[in-house]
């Protein structure tokens, strides 16, 4: 047992040496279409909640950060392939999700999804036709509910669709949609809002420990403070803390 | 409206657009060179080289071009890494495989983990660059293979009935007549390597296409000094322009080659521009 | 759960028989093989529409840019140039979006926007214009001698078309015929990648290994599957259109087919 324990140590060290080499600068992948989480604003560099939240954390953590968009299709692949050392991209913490890579813990309350339609429709629940993006956790939601899926590969499509009369509504985060809602006149949140999943974390690698407990404590420590609250009413992504 | 199209988004499209022209004329000598190692792998003598010829080219030209950048790109990029691996830490104790993550020495990271973002971006493109060459490579195989069964055998025979070794028949005769028969499918095939950049953003370069989605898809006030609705449509009908206009610049430059080949040969176009003459 | 109950439950479900959802953990690999070889349906349907409706097309077309008549020439050159000059991509966004606008003027243009009608417009419409360019290299390269013949024999009109030009034509157009035919079955991929959307999750072999690679979050397997199955139809296309090829070419002596064939190995 003791013996264990001292080559546990002694990896411990080796992956903290090779850490520090390896990390003086670590990158923040996310997707860059989701507003108010992470978008690309007029210059042309990521912005949004996730942006600030980001920067602040790093400050804390005191490390180099470095922001780099991936497509949502692949971006866990790409994190645990080792192109980039962090997904901070509105991803909700669920149990497949952390099979495969861990989690911080979370930094925004559980959002309620909630369904966008043509102002004053009804919706039909069993009959009706609902537009996701695949691969989301709405997707799997309607596509459980036992109502009609329509999946498109970005979110814009999905409210385009709902525009269009192609879907009745759609299902996605409620801090995606409000500023959608507020702007346009003919759409309107119908329906009750439906919790899936977890709050929203931090993913990285599983043999990443290190730099996941640093961003732990850069979190605890933000949310202590107050100042997490602060970023999360700025953006309008939910409850505080 | 000027304002509008200079903000910092509009010039990473305008800066895209070199991007897509620089990988295509990279991308095409490449996928030469690649396509010509094939063809000359397969008519090899020996076996094994010959086999691995034909299934290179076999098995690329199966795959349809997607699937292909889906997953090639990761595995290319983990291939590099696990090779650099191998040579600068051999006395690495660790898996490579850590449950779903591939982790290698920090000195084997491709880029270096701390390397610029420009860094990054560059090598993002040269995997990109090799995909794309590999993949083409293959077509341009087949194109070859066939332009060098295509020169006549006589050809041939009367170059070794002089006494020239098997190396120098090829460099020497098949070689340069090769081109002719082989360039119909070369224009054709550089049309469609043309056709596939918007395929880009899959393999993580961030393309016209993918500026043209982004730009062109609806804003909302509060995160724009430029709100406006769904205009991916006009986006895609720059695109559009963009494509055909490229399109028919490559294709005056092809047909005046294809002139100059097909003068004076005894088929229906040939004939036809007798006539005009 | 075994691998035929799975055959049972999801080798249909592309077209929507079978089990309404679709396997949510513990993947296996008979799930993937069979769930991605359910939507090859798809693929093969999209692929053999496309090609059965374009070769018609395509001959027109072709016939079109080859006349002197500039009523007929201009349309068909602008055709072909549109639809081979810009990528499938862009055409499926546009088809898309043309589709939704004619759905408010009239509800016969309803199932336009469904995938199994709409990209099968744009499929056939862009095989039609890469063969027909193809055709029409062809009809340029016929031999002379074999047109001054049918004029000696009497053949005209209609008959020396039927005749002479048009087997010539495929015969000398096959092999790259061939290599469109290929081109067009990896093109139906692009379906709901990115024009159209996935309805009832009922979508293409790609929507379901993308669909895997998603929720196992490891690439490397469902995409060579997929892959496999993609092998496995070009090697039937090439072996039909290689039978017809040894039609085509019949009249020839035996050494003369295969040299034409790598001839003219021109790809779209």
């Amino acid at each position: 047992m003791k013996k264990l324990m001292i080559g546990t140590a002694a990896l411990a060290m080796l992956a903290g040496a090779a850490w520090a080499e390896s990390h003086s600068v670590v990158r923040m992948g996310t997707e860059g279409a989701y507003a108010p989480y992470n978008f690309i604003n007029d210059a042309g560099e990521v912005d949004g909640f996730e942006r600030d939240l980001g920067d602040e954390l790093c400050k804390r953590a005191e490390l180099t950060c470095e922001w780099v968009t991936n497509e949502w299709d692949s971006i866990i692949p790409n994190l645990v392939s080792g192109n980039y050392d962090t997904i901070i991209a509105g991803m909700s913490i669920t149990d497949e999700r952390d099979e495969v890579i861990d989690f911080t813990q979370n930094y925004t309350q559980p959002d309620p999804s909630a369904f966008l339609a043509p102002e004053g429709a009804e919706l039909d629940m069993e009959g009706g036709i609902f537009a996701a993006q695949s691969g989301t956790i709405q997707a799997s939601y309607i596509a459980e509910m036992g109502a009609t899926l329509v999946e498109f590969a970005t979110p814009d499509e999905t409210i385009a669709a709902v525009r269009n009369g192609e879907a009745d509504a759609v299902l996605a985060d409620k801090a995606f949609l409000s500023p959608i809602a507020e702007a346009d006149a003919e759409l309107a949140f119908a329906g009750d809002d439906v919790l899936i999943g977890g709050g929203i974390g931090m993913g990285l690698r599983e043999s990443d420990g290190e730099l996941r407990a640093k961003f732990d404590a850069a979190i605890q420590s933000m949310k202590d403070d107050g100042t997490l609250n602060d970023l999360i009413t700025k953006w309008e992504v939910g409850e505080t803390f | 409206m000027a304002c509008y199209l200079t903000t910092g988004k509009h010039m990473a499209i305008y800066w895209s657009v070199g991007t897509v022209l620089l990988l295509l004329a990279i991308t095409a000598p490449v996928a030469l060179a690649f396509g010509f190692a094939g063809a000359a792998a397969a008519r090899s003598r020996f076996l094994p080289l010959s086999l691995l010829g034909r299934g290179y080219v076999a098995i690329v030209r199966g795959v349809p071009d997607i699937a292909f950048f889906l997953f090639f790109v990761i595995a290319l990029d983990q291939f590099f890494e696990w090779i650099r691996h191998e040579v600068k830490c051999p006395d690495w104790d660790q898996p490579i495989r850590q449950g779903n993550d591939f982790v290698v020495c920090a000195a084997a990271k491709l880029p270096q983990g701390n390397s610029a973002q420009w860094i990054h971006e560059t090598y993002g493109f040269f995997l990109a660059v090799l995909t794309f060459a590999i993949v083409f490579g293959a077509f341009a195989a087949n194109v070859l293979y066939g332009a060098m069964r295509a020169v006549p055998r006589a050809q041939l025979e009367t170059a070794e009935a002089y006494g020239m070794s098997q190396r120098q028949c090829f460099w020497r005769i098949l070689v340069p007549q090769m081109w002719v028969f082989a360039l119909p499918g070369l224009s054709n095939l550089w049309m469609v390597l043309i056709k596939a950049t918007p395929l880009l953003f899959l393999l993580g370069v961030e393309d016209i296409v993918y500026w043209a989605r982004e730009l062109g898809g609806s804003k909302t006030p509060r995160f724009t000094d430029y709100p406006h609705g769904d205009w991916r449509m006009w986006y895609f009908l720059g695109l559009l322009v963009f494509y055909l206009a490229f399109t028919r610049v490559s294709e005056v430059a092809l047909d005046r080659i294809m002139k100059r080949l097909t003068k004076g040969q005894a088929t229906t176009g040939g004939e036809a521009q007798r006539k005009t003459a | 759960m075994s691998c035929w109950e799975t055959i049972a439950d999801y080798s249909l479900r592309s077209i929507g028989i079978g089990e309404r959802l679709l396997p949510r953990e513990n993947f296996t690999l008979c799930q993937q093989v069979v769930l991605i070889g359910s939507g090859m349906i798809w693929n093969i349907y999209f692929g053999v529409i496309a090609l059965v409706s374009g070769f018609f097309l395509a001959t027109a077309v072709a016939l079109g840019k080859a006349t002197a008549n500039p009523l007929l020439r201009k349309p068909s050159e602008w055709f072909i140039f549109v639809f081979r000059g810009s990528p499938l991509f862009i055409q499926f966004f546009f088809a898309y979006f043309a589709f939704l606008s004619l759905k408010s003027v009239s509800p016969i243009f309803d199932p336009f926007t469904a995938a199994w009608l709409g990209a099968a417009i744009v499929l056939f419409l862009n095989t039609a214009a890469y063969s027909g360019e193809i055709f029409y290299g062809a009809l340029l390269s016929i031999p002379k001698g074999d047109l001054d013949a049918a004029d000696a024999y009497g053949f005209s009109g209609w008959t020396k078309f039927r005749k002479i030009t048009w087997p010539t034509m495929l015969r000398l157009a096959w092999p790259a015929y061939t290599n469109e035919a290929i081109f067009l079955f990896h093109a139906t991929t692009l379906v709901y990648l990115s024009g159209f959307p996935a309805w009832r999750q009922k979508g293409d072999a790609l929507y379901y290994a993308s669909y895997f690679a998603d929720k196992t979050f490891n690439p490397f397997v469902p995409y060579p599957i997929l892959a496999g199955y993609f092998i496995l139809v070009t090697l039937v296309i090439i072996s039909l259109f290689g039978l017809m090829n040894r039609r085509l070419n019949r009249h020839l002596p035996q050494d003369v087919r295969g040299r034409i064939r790598l001839r003219m190995n021109l790809i779209r």
